[in-house]
Formats: C-alpha cells, sequence, structure tokens
C-alpha cells in the first residue's frame, strides 16, 4: 500500500505544556485510520497541525512523500486534503446546496474565471448527488442553520467530500448523532472509501463505530501514541486500558 | 428581488424629481451618491463581514480626485478610472492589518487611516488647498448632453447608481458572494475548504473602497465646493449607520438606509433642533428591536403575516 499521509516527531506545546509529544504515524491509502484516546489527549490538535489551522512547534507531515508543513489551510485543500472539526462548522445563513457549492467552488478555475462564470460555478449537478447521497433532499434549500444538529452534522460531513478529496480528516463526526443517523453515516463513509479509494482518519470517542468502521486505530494518550493496531488488538490492550480508566 | 418590486421602484425614482424644487433634486442625487458609498461598504462589512470606519475617507479621495483633475480640465470619466484604481490599491493595502485583526480592533485600525486621510486632505495645502477648499468643480457632458442643470445630474448619477447596483448584483449572486458570506460567518471553515480567505478579505475591502471613490467622484460635481471636514469621521460613520439602519448583508440594505439617514433629517425638519435627537431615538429602538435592519424588519413583517394569508386559502 501506498502512504498518502506521514507524520514525523511532531510536536505541539502552547506555553510550556505539550499538547502533542512527538508523534509518528503513517497513513495508507484507501484505509480507515482510527484516532482514539481520552480527552486533552492531543488529537484536535494533532489535526490542526497537520492541517494548518496551527503551527506545529517542531516535526514534519507529507503527503505523498511532499513535505507540506506551514502550508496553508487553503491550500492544503486544494491539494485534495479534507476536513470536519469536532465542533460543528457549518454555514448558517447559506442554504444547504450553498453550503455544498462553496465546499467545492474553490477548486476549479482562477479567481477570475469564477466571478465572470456561472453563479453555481458549475457544481448544482455534483452538489445534487451529494444531497441525494446523504438524504438530504427535503432539506436542500433550507437554511443550514434551521437544520437539526444531526442534519447539519451530515452536512458538515458532506462537505468535506463535495471535492472529491483523497484525504479526510474527521473530528468526531458521531458526536451528538442518533443511532439510525450513525448507521447511515457510517455506511455512507464506507461506500465513499470503497468507491472513491478515499482515506480517512477517524477521531471518535463511539468505540462501536471507531471499530466497525476502521481498519487500524492509533491510541493517543499525553500526547503520544501508546498503542496502535487493528481493532480487535486495541480492544485488549493493557495499556489502552489503563488510559482510560487512569489506573 | 422580484420585478414586480422592482419595476416600480425604478419608475419612482426616475419620476420623483419631477415637480420638486431644486434642492429636493439635490437631496434625491445625494442619496444616490450616498447609496453608492453604502453599496461599497455593505460588500466589505455586509457581506465580507469586515468593519471599517473609513469609509468616508475613500468617498473624500475619490471627490478630491475628481475635483483636483476636471478644474484642471480632465473629462470625469479619467477622474472615475483614476479614483477607482486608486481607491482600490489603497483599500486592497488597508485589507492588511484585517488578516491580523478583526472586529473593534480593525476598527480602531481603520478609524486610525480614516484620520490619516482627513489630516492629509486639510494640512496637504499644495494639493487639495487645505481648509480653503476646492471651488468651481464642473459638471460634466457626455456626447453633448450637459449635466449642469439639477435634473439632468440626478439622472447621470441614477446611471451610475443602476450601474453599480448591476456590477453588484452580479458578483453577490457569483461565487465571490458565496465566500465572502463564507468568510463572513466562520473564516476557519471557509479556509478549510479551499477558500483562500487572505484573498477575498483584500478583495472584499478593495473593491469596497473602489466603489467609495466611485460615490467621491459624483460627489464632487454634485456639491461642486469641497472642504476636508466633509470627509471626516463623520461621513464614515453616517456610511456605517446606513449600511447597518438599512439591513447590513442585505442588496437592498444600502438603497433604504441612505433614503434613512439623508431624507429623515429633511422630514424631521420641523422639529427643529429636534431633529438629531430623534433620528438617534430612532437608530437605538431600532438596534434593539430588530438588529437585521429596516429590511430585516420588513422580513421579519412578512414573515408573522404569512401565517394568517394562508389560513385564509
Amino acid at each position: 500500500m501506498e502512504t498518502l499521509l506521514e507524520v514525523r516527531e511532531l510536536r505541539k506545546s502552547f506555553g510550556g505544556i505539550g499538547a502533542v509529544n512527538g508523534v509518528s504515524f503513517a497513513v495508507h491509502e484507501g484505509e480507515i485510520l482510527g484516532l482514539i484516546g481520552p480527552n486533552g489527549s492531543g488529537k484536535s490538535t494533532l489535526f490542526n497541525c497537520i492541517l494548518g489551522q496551527l503551527a506545529p512547534s517542531s516535526g514534519e507531515v507529507r503527503v505523498d512523500g511532499r513535505p507540506i508543513t506551514g502550508m496553508r489551510p487553503c491550500d492544503l485543500n486544494r491539494l485534495g486534503i479534507s476536513r470536519t472539526f469536532q465542533l460543528l462548522q457549518v454555514f448558517p445563513q447559506l442554504s444547504v446546496r450553498e453550503n455544498l457549492l462553496l465546499a467545492g467552488q474553490e477548486h476549479q478555475g482562477s479567481m477570475w474565471s469564477r466571478l465572470a462564470g456561472p453563479k453555481d460555478a458549475g457544481l448544482t449537478a455534483a452538489a445534487n448527488r451529494m444531497i441525494e447521497f446523504f438524504r438530504l433532499e427535503a432539506l436542500a434549500d433550507e437554511r443550514a442553520g434551521a437544520l437539526s444538529y444531526g442534519q447539519q452534522k451530515l452536512l458538515d460531513v458532506a462537505m468535506a467530500f463535495m471535492a472529491g478529496p483523497r484525504l479526510v480528516l474527521l473530528d468526531e463526526p458521531a458526536g451528538g448523532v442518533n443511532p439510525t443517523m450513525l448507521a447511515g453515516l457510517r455506511e455512507r463513509l464506507r461506500a465513499i472509501n470503497a468507491a472513491e479509494r478515499a482515506t480517512f482518519v477517524v477521531i471518535e470517542h463511539n468505540m462501536e463505530f471507531v471499530m466497525s468502521l476502521c481498519t487500524r486505530i492509533l491510541v493517543l494518550a499525553e500526547g503520544r501514541i501508546i498503542a496502535q493496531g487493528a481493532p480487535q488488538e486495541i480492544r485488549s490492550d493493557r495499556g489502552v486500558i489503563e488510559a482510560y480508566l487512569g489506573s | 428581488m422580484k420585478p414586480i418590486i422592482l419595476l416600480p421602484a425604478v419608475a419612482l425614482l426616475i419620476a420623483a424629481p419631477f415637480g420638486l424644487k431644486p434642492y429636493g433634486i439635490y437631496l434625491l442625487s445625494l442619496w444616490a451618491v450616498m447609496t453608492i458609498a453604502a453599496i461599497g461598504l455593505n460588500l466589505t462589512l455586509g457581506y465580507a463581514g469586515q468593519i471599517s470606519l473609513a469609509q468616508g475617507s475613500f468617498v473624500g479621495i475619490g471627490a478630491y480626485i475628481a475635483a483636483l483633475m476636471t478644474t484642471q480640465g480632465w473629462p470625469l470619466g479619467v477622474a472615475f478610472a483614476a479614483a477607482i484604481v486608486l481607491c482600490f490599491i489603497i483599500g486592497w493595502l488597508l485589507g492588511y492589518p484585517a488578516l491580523r485583526v478583526a472586529h473593534h480592533y480593525l476598527a480602531f485600525v481603520t478609524l486610525s487611516f480614516a484620520t490619516l486621510v482627513f489630516l492629509v486632505l486639510r494640512n496637504e495645502e499644495w494639493l487639495t488647498k487645505g481648509v480653503y477648499g476646492i471651488s468651481g468643480i464642473p459638471r460634466p457632458a457626455l456626447l453633448g448632453w450637459s449635466t449642469n442643470a439639477p435634473l439632468d445630474f440626478y439622472f447621470f448619477c441614477l446611471v451610475i447608481l443602476a450601474l453599480v447596483s448591476a456590477a453588484t448584483g452580479w458578483l453577490i449572486r457569483s461565487p465571490w458572494g458565496r465566500a465572502f458570506t463564507a468568510l463572513r460567518e466562520n473564516p476557519m471553515r471557509a479556509s478549510s475548504l479551499g477558500v483562500d480567505t487572505r484573498r477575498y478579505t483584500l478583495m472584499a475591502f478593495a473593491l469596497g473602497s473602489a466603489l467609495g471613490g466611485v460615490a467621491g467622484v459624483l460627489y464632487a460635481p454634485l456639491v461642486q465646493f469641497i472642504e476636508p471636514t466633509a470627509f471626516a469621521l463623520g461621513l464614515s460613520l453616517n456610511l456605517l449607520l446606513m449600511v447597518i439602519v438599512g439591513g447590513a448583508g442585505r442588496f437592498f440594505g444600502p438603497f433604504i438606509g441612505a433614503a434613512v439617514s439623508v431624507l429623515l433629517p429633511e422630514w424631521l425638519r420641523f422639529s427643529e433642533g429636534l431633529y438629531l435627537m430623534l433620528y438617534a431615538v430612532f437608530v437605538m429602538l431600532l438596534l434593539a428591536f430588530c438588529p437585521s435592519g429596516l429590511l430585516g424588519l420588513g422580513e421579519r413583517a412578512r414573515k408573522s403575516w404569512k401565517p394568517f394569508s394562508k389560513s385564509a386559502n
């Protein structure tokens, strides 16, 4: 398997307190990697450092062997790396369809061609496919702010996929989503993974969701990787149990 | 907006000056000019969410360019081009602080810029004639059509307003408008979706400022005499108020806001010295009860009306 994302000795400290303390791992093309760990173990900080929302204190991130450390989030996104945030982040004043159009529009043409071109940047069909795929048809023209939390969460995830990314980092996609909708979300993610060979890294506290979705799991505690392996290995790992229970 | 509302509105604007005294026509022209400046600020503030207390300075820069050039015999069209280019560039540069600071900090950065422009207009007498101002600013003639009379100049302003409205309408319905809105609502999410927030922020400032310049180029031949105090902080605050009173981030907000700001004081004239106080109370009540401005108030009224009309069917 090809290595898609490589993180080497990544560190991030906030005023002397280390949030991420030398994390190294690789993500292979087509895999669904789970990233678990107790609250405050540095998962979201790790995502933010990989994707340019935060500047790492040291270390390196590579995509396809090419260093991307220090690149701006918008440039990384246009390289085909997408993400969702832990807290819901849709644009409440825009309609569901407009949210999706926005998520796709910056990936084609120049700024000037977008100004002169069609209002939908030629993406209405693609947005409608995404709306259908995530079963948001009835809500397509609603303001995103008027949707329920779970529906907004689906839209949030749909936006991350709108531009056909190769690598998607999902920060707690299952948080606050009801069980029925969650099963649907898992099926959607699996389908995209199978059809597009899209690679995912998923932060999640819902163990059932992570164990059933991911092909491999990394466990983070106090900013370090303390275990990695297949879901069933992680389930029985003593160190992991201790980190969670704090024995 | 639907043509059913737009067409009568345009007809009204065309019919409005007939039968008015020159002062009434002057007020209508001033409304058109201020609307253009407010449309620019609405782009920067209402759509892209970048607060600016310097829009009046760009009106000033535009007005001085027009005054200096046309009194030297240059055609107004050249002044338009010069003002648009210069205000675009200055606005772009003014956008850089917005990349680092936001909200009230940004307000103070732009406030300093407004003060700087005022001082340049007042103190650099070799260029601006300082407090004496520039008088005798001619009104343009287009292909033999002289706009000297108030009525002709009003229609000239109206044509420019129509062009500006059409261009802005196109812009905010294009992907740029969507990107501006995303920039306002959640810049971090926008950038994670590939929106180059830096470029769009600078563009929002530059375009808004350029429209301020356009308004200034019209303002100079409208009043035919300009001096620095007209473009002091008061004008910037007034333009900010127009955008907010009308409804920030709504296409027709500046039209309504400018009408309130330019015409209301005239209608309240019967109250003599009280009119500014009445206006102040009106603004406070509006913002307390409907922060989305008069258009927001209108939308709310329409929504609460709808259930009734539905149940009637």
